[in-house]
C-alpha cells in the first residue's frame, strides 16, 4: 500500500508498504530517518518515541497505515520543531489557534536520499572534536541540555528520551522531579542510571525559564 | 592517621584547555542527540539483503533432519545455510575455548542455539522463510544444575573435550575449577568466637543493552568481506571470524559502527559470522538485526550462582577465616567462564584482610543459556554473598555493620588470598566512612500539603499505599573488582597518534581500535592528546582493524590500557616534535637544549613558561606519526592447586549506602537513595566518572529487586525473553545517587587512574538487599528479591 503523511514538516509518500509494517519501520527503512531506534518492538523501552499529531507514541506500536494524513515529528525534526515553537509562543505546528508558518514553509528539510549517506562508508562521527562547550546552533534546547549534562552515553535511548522530554517541557515548563520521572517512565536507559537525564531535563527547564 | 594515598600531579599539559581532569563533552554528543549517529542497526547499503537466524526450540536434542526446501523456494529468499554449507575446516568459535558451533552440528545444547540462516530482500520475508525450515529434534535429558551436571551417569554436554582445563576438572561437565588455599583454616576456625554460614543464590542477569546485536557484511572484490559491527573488541572478533570463513585475517576488514551499550554482552560473537557467511554466499551486502526477543538468546548472560560461605570472627570483631564454594552456571558453551571462575575465586574474600582461607570456584557446563561476561564479571556474585555474611557476623557480635567492616577492611599492603600484596591505595575503610557520613534523605518524603504523592511510595502510581505498612531500611556494602585482564593474559593496547598542521592549526589525530560502547573512551582519548601534546584540536579516527588491537572494552580497562597506549604514543610524538624543534630553532635559544620543554596551548614552552616556538612553525612541512603497543605490568596465572599467584594488576573499590522503603504488606520495594563513594585514582573526565558510577549502581539495583532471566528447570527453556517480562529499572524505579569521588593515585597506572566502570555494580546489590533485610527482618539469601519473597508467599 501507499502511505501519505507529514514527517518533520515535510510531506512524505511511502510506496510498497506491507500492511504489517510499523511506523518505525517506514521511518527507518523507507524514509531514511533512522534516528528513532528499535530496541524492543514491544512498546516497553520508548526508544522509538515520536510525536503523532503532537502526542508522544511508540512508533513501533503504530501500524504504518494508521498515520495516513497525519503529522509525525521525529528526533531528526526536533530542533526545527522547538524553534517553531519558540517563534510561535509555544505552539510548533501552528495548530494552537495562532496562524503560523508551517514547518514545511519554514524549512524544506533534508531530502531523504541524503540521509542514506550514512550507508556503509564508515562515519566521521567522532571527528571534528572541539573542547565542546559552545552551544550548537542547530540543536533544540533539550538536545543541548542532554549533551551538556552528560545525559548521553551509548545514546541509543537518547532520541526517544529527547522527544518525550521535549513534549513534557512543552506541557509542564516547571516540572518537579517526580513529574520528570513520571513523564519519562516509558523510556528505558541502561547506561546512565538516569541521574544525568534528570539533570539534563532540569537544565533545559531552567534555561527555558531564563529565556522567557 | 597515616596517609592512605595522594592525588596525581600533572606537569605537561596542565596549562592546556580540555585536557585530563576536565569534564569535556562527548565528541559524538551532537550526532547522538540529532539522530544522525549511525549505530550498527542503522547501516544501509544499496541492494542489501536481510539475514535471519533460525534457533533451536529445545534445549538439548539431536538433530535428526533439517529440511530447507520450502524456505529456499520462498520468493525473495537468496540463500539458506546450515552446518553442511560451512566450507572451512574451522566450524567452531569461542573466546578462550572454541566450543561454540557457528551453526548446530547434529546436536543443539541450549534453547535458542543457531541452526540455520536465511538471507532475503525484506526482513519479514527472511523471518517467514526461516520459520518454514523444518528441523526434527530427538530430545535428550537436560543438565540444569550441579547435581545433574556432575552425577556419575550425567550426559556430557560436550562429549569430546580437548581444552586445556579438562585435565584438572573433577567432571567433564565442569568447565574450570579454581581452588585457593592459604593459611590454616582449621586452626583459625578454633580461634573463632562466632561462626556464620550462609547459602546464597544469585539469579541470571541480562546485560540488556538497548541497541540489539546487529551489523552489515559487505562482500569485497578480492573475495574478502568488510564487516560494520557493534562489538567490544574488533580484533578478538576478527581472530574468531576469519578461520570460519576460510579467509586470512587480512581479507576480513572490520569497522566499528555505533554501539548501543555492551556491558559484557558483546564480548562473544553474535551475528558476525552469520552475516559474513550470507554475504559471501550471495555476493550481496547482508544486514542482520536482532529484535529484543532474539537478543535474549543471542548473547551470554551473567552467570547465575550458588554460593556457600562460612566465616568466623572473634568477639572483638576480627575475621578469623573464610571457607567458601562458588558454583557458577556457565550454560552450554564456555564463553568467558574460566576467567569468571578466576575472578570469583580470587575476589571471593572481598575487600577484607583474611589470612586463612579455603576457597573453591567452579563453572558448570549445562543446557542452560550460555553465560559469560557481564559488568563485574564473577566479582558481583561473590560480593552479594560476602556482604550478606558481614551483616550476619556484625549482628551476631552485636556490632555496627559498618564498624565491623572497617575493622576488617584491607589496606595498602594487605596480602590477598592469592598471596599477592595490594600495592596501591586501598581506601576501603575511608569509603565506608564517607558513604556513611553522607546526609540521609528525609523521612516520609511522599507527604505533601495535598496528601501523599504516590510516585514517591512503593507501588508508585499503582496507588497501593499512602504510607501504611511502609518501613524504611538502611544497608551498607563495599566491594573489590580487579581492573584489566588477569591471570597472565597479555593485556595490551595499540595507539597510533599523528601530529600535523591542518588549516593553520596544530592537530593531533588518535587512531585506535577501541570499541566506544558509550563509556566515553573517545572523549578521554582526546583529553589525553590535548594534555600530552598541548593542542586544542584532536581528531578521533573511527575504530577499525587498520590499526593494532586495543583489547576489549571490558574489565574497566580501556582508560587504563588504551588510554595508557594513547598517552605513551603521544609522549613519543612529543619527543619527535621537540627534536624537530631543536633541529629547526635550537640555535636561536639556549633553552632548547638546557630546559625541560613542554607543549602547551599550541606552543613549545619551557617549564618556566617561556615560549620558544609555535607548534605550527615547528611542524611546518612535517608530520609526526607513532604507532605503539602498550602493556600494563604483567600478571601471573593462578596455581591450579593452591590458587597462589600475582594474578591481578589493579583493584577498584566502591561502597554504597542504600535507603529503601518497603511496603511490608505487599512486598513492594522503593529504593529511596543509593549513595556511593568510590576511589577512582584520577577522575580523567569527572562527568563521565559520575555517569559510570551511577549507571553501574542502577544495574546493581536491577538485579537486587527485579532483573532475572527465568529458565524452566524441567526444560531449560527461557521463559521471559522480552522487556515486558524481563524488567530493568525505569527512571521511576531509580533513586537519587549522590556520589563521593576519592582520587588517590595508583603510581603504577597512567595518571594514577583506576578503572572505574565495574566496582559500583558490585556493592549496589548487597547494599539494597541489606536495607531490605533491615526493613523486613527477613534473611533473604537470594537476589533478585521479588514481592513473594517479602510476603512469605514464594
Amino acid at each position: 500500500m501507499r502511505v501519505n503523511f507529514t514527517v518533520n514538516g515535510r510531506r512524505q509518500e511511502a510506496d510498497d508498504v506491507w500492511e504489517g509494517e510499523s511506523l518505525l519501520y517506514v521511518l527507518r527503512e523507507r524514509l531514511g530517518l533512522p534516528g528513532s531506534k528499535n530496541a524492543c518492538e514491544q512498546g516497553e523501552c520508548g526508544s522509538c518515541t515520536v510525536r503523532l499529531d503532537g502526542v508522544p507514541v511508540c512508533s513501533c506500536l503504530v501500524a504504518a497505515g494508521q498515520v495516513e494524513g497525519r503529522e509525525v515529528v521525529t528526533v531528526e525534526g526536533l530542533a526545527d520543531y522547538a524553534k517553531q515553537r519558540a517563534e510561535h509562543g509555544g505552539c510548533a505546528t501552528g495548530a494552537c489557534g495562532t496562524s503560523g508558518t508551517s514547518l514545511e514553509d519554514a524549512r524544506p528539510g533534508v531530502p531523504p536520499d541524503e540521509a542514506w549517506g550514512r550507508a556503509a562508508k564508515g562515519q566521521d562521527s567522532q571527528t571534528g572534536e572541539g573542547t565542546g562547550s559552545s552551544p550548537h546552533a542547530a540543536l533544540a534546547p533539550i538536545q543541548q541540555a542532554f549533551i551538556d549534562a552528560g545525559a548521553v552515553q551509548c545514546g541509543f535511548c537518547t532520541p526517544g528520551l529527547l522527544v518525550a522530554a521535549d513534549e513534557m517541557l512543552e506541557r509542564n515548563p516547571n516540572p518537579t522531579d517526580a513529574d520528570i520521572r513520571e513523564a519519562l517512565s516509558g523510556n528505558l536507559c541502561r547506561c546512565t542510571g538516569y541521574e544525568k537525564i534528570m539533570d539534563a531535563v532540569r537544565l533545559a527547564a531552567a534555561r527555558q525559564g531564563e529565556a522567557v | 592517621m597515616p596517609t592512605i594515598g595522594t592525588p596525581t600531579k600533572i606537569t605537561q599539559g596542565s596549562r592546556t584547555k580540555g585536557g585530563i581532569g576536565e569534564s569535556t563533552l562527548r565528541p559524538d554528543g551532537i550526532l547522538k542527540t540529532t539522530g544522525e549517529f549511525a549505530y550498527s542497526s542503522d547501516m544501509w547499503h544499496e541492494d542489501m539483503l536481510w539475514g535471519q537466524i533460525l534457533r533451536s526450540t529445545v534445549a538439548h536434542a539431536e538433530i535428526v533432519s533439517i529440511d530447507t526446501g520450502e524456505a529456499l523456494a520462498t520468493p525473495g529468499v537468496y540463500a539458506v545455510m546450515t552446518y553442511d554449507d560451512l566450507t572451512a575446516d574451522v566450524k567452531n568459535y569461542g573466546l578462550e575455548i572454541q566450543d561454540t558451533p557457528v551453526l548446530a552440528h547434529g546436536k543443539v545444547r541450549h534453547h535458542g542455539e543457531p541452526v540455520a540462516i536465511v538471507a532475503a530482500d525484506h526482513p519479514e520475508t527472511a523471518r517467514r522463510a526461516a520459520a518454514k525450515i523444518k528441523v526434527e529434534y530427538r530430545e535428550l535429558p537436560v543438565i540444569t544444575d550441579e547435581a545433574s551436571a556432575t552425577a556419575p551417569d550425567a550426559v556430557l554436554v560436550h562429549e569430546h573435550r580437548d581444552d586445556h582445563h579438562v585435565g584438572h576438572v573433577p567432571h567433564p561437565n565442569v568447565v574450570h575449577r579454581q581452588p585457593i588455599v592459604r593459611g590454616d583454616v582449621a586452626a583459625a576456625r578454633e580461634r573463632a568466637d562466632v561462626i556464620v554460614e550462609g547459602e546464597y543464590t544469585f539469579g541470571m542477569q541480562d546485560q540488556a543493552f538497548l541497541g540489539p546485536e546487529s551489523g552489515l557484511a559487505v562482500p569485497d572484490e578480492d573475495g574478502g568481506v568488510h564487516l560494520y559491527i557493534a562489538t567490544q573488541w574488533l580484533h578478538s572478533d576478527l581472530r574468531q571470524i576469519a578461520p570460519v570463513l576460510g579467509l586470512p585475517e587480512s581479507k576480513v576488514r572490520m569497522t566499528l559502527s555505533g554501539v548501543g551499550g555492551a556491558f559484557g554482552g558483546r564480548e562473544d560473537l553474535s551475528m558476525q559470522i552469520h552475516a559474513c557467511l550470507l554475504a559471501l554466499r550471495t555476493g550481496k551486502p547482508v544486514k542482520i538485526v536482532y529484535n529484543r526477543f532474539e537478543s535474549f538468546f543471542g548473547h551470554v548472560h551473567r552467570h547465575p550462582a550458588k554460593l556457600y560461605y562460612e566465616h568466623g570472627a572473634t568477639n572483638d570483631g576480627k575475621l578469623t577465616h573464610l571457607k567458601c564454594r562458588i558454583v557458577l552456571d556457565g550454560g552450554a558453551y564456555a564463553s568467558a567462564s574460566p576467567a569468571v571462575v578466576g575472578n570469583a575465586s580470587s575476589l571471593s574474600v572481598g575487600p577484607y584482610a583474611v589470612d586463612d582461607v579455603d576457597i573453591e570456584a567452579i563453572a558448570l557446563y549445562t543446557n542452560n543459556p550460555p553465560c559469560g561476561a557481564m559488568r563485574g564479571f564473577g566479582a558481583v556474585q561473590a560480593c552479594f554473598a560476602y556482604e550478606a555474611q558481614m551483616d550476619k557476623l556484625a549482628a551476631k557480635l552485636g556490632m555496627d555493620p559498618v564498624e565491623f567492616r572497617r575493622l576488617n577492611a584491607m589496606e595498602q599492603g594487605t596480602i590477598m588470598p592469592t598471596g599477592q600484596p595490594v600495592d596501591s591505595p586501598a581506601p576501603v575503610a575511608e569509603l565506608l566512612r564517607r558513604v556513611k557520613a553522607m546526609p540521609m534523605p528525609p523521612e516520609r518524603q511522599w507527604e505533601s500539603s495535598e496528601g501523599a504523592d504516590v510516585r514517591q511510595l512503593p507501588g508508585g502510581l499503582s496507588n497501593t499505599t499512602h504510607g501504611e505498612g511502609v518501613v524504611r531500611g538502611v544497608g551498607y556494602a563495599v566491594g573489590i573488582k580487579n581492573v584489566g585482564f588477569s591471570e597472565g593474559f597479555d593485556d595490551y593496547s595499540t595507539a597510533r597518534v599523528r601530529m600535523e598542521v591542518v588549516g593553520g592549526e596544530p592537530v593531533a589525530t588518535v587512531h585506535t581500535a577501541m570499541a566506544e560502547v558509550g563509556q566515553g573512551g573517545v572523549t578521554v582519548h582526546a583529553q589525553i592528546a590535548r594534555t600530552e601534546l598541548g593542542v586544542a584540536q584532536v581528531t578521533i579516527h573511527p575504530a577499525d582493524t587498520q590499526v593494532g588491537s586495543a583489547g576489549s572494552t571490558s574489565a574497566s580497562r580501556q582508560t587504563y590500557v588504551t588510554g595508557g597506549a594513547v598517552k605513551n604514543a603521544c609522549e613519543l610524538v612529543r619527543e619527535q616534535v621537540l627534536e624537530i624543534g631543536r633541529r629547526k630553532f635550537g640555535t636561536y635559544h639556549p633553552a632548547w637544549s638546557t630546559a625541560e620543554l613542554l607543549l602547551e596551548g599550541g606552543k613549545v614552552v619551557t617549564d618556566g613558561g617561556e615560549v620558544l616556538a609555535g607548534l605550527v612553525d615547528v611542524l611546518e612541512g612535517e608530520s609526526v606519526e607513532v604507532e605503539q603497543e602498550w602493556r600494563h605490568r604483567p600478571t601471573e596465572a593462578l596455581d591450579l592447586r593452591t590458587g597462589q599467584g600475582n594474578g591481578h594488576v589493579q583493584y577498584s573499590f566502591a561502597a554504597h549506602r542504600a535507603v529503601v522503603e518497603v511496603d511490608t504488606e505487599l512486598g513492594l520495594v522503593k529504593v529511596i537513595e543509593l549513595a556511593c563513594a568510590q576511589d577512582v585514582g584520577k577522575a580523567v573526565n569527572p562527568l563521565s566518572v559520575l555517569g559510570q558510577i551511577q549507571g553501574g549502581t542502577v544495574q546493581g539495583l536491577g538485579v537486587a529487586v527485579m532483573e532475572e532471566i527465568i529458565v524452566d528447570p524441567e526444560t531449560a527453556k527461557v521463559q521471559n525473553p522480552s522487556f515486558t517480562d524481563y524488567l530493568i529499572p525505569t527512571i521511576l524505579d531509580t533513586p537519587t545517587i549522590p556520589v563521593d569521588v576519592l582520587e588517590l593515585a595508583d603510581d603504577h597506572a597512567p595518571y594514577g587512574l583506576r578503572g572505574i566502570g565495574e566496582a559500583p555494580t558490585l556493592s549496589s546489590t548487597p547494599a539494597v538487599l541489606a536495607a531490605i533485610r533491615t526493613a523486613t527482618g527477613l534473611e533473604l539469601n537470594r537476589t533478585p528479591v521479588r514481592p513473594e519473597h517479602l510476603t512469605g508467599t514464594a
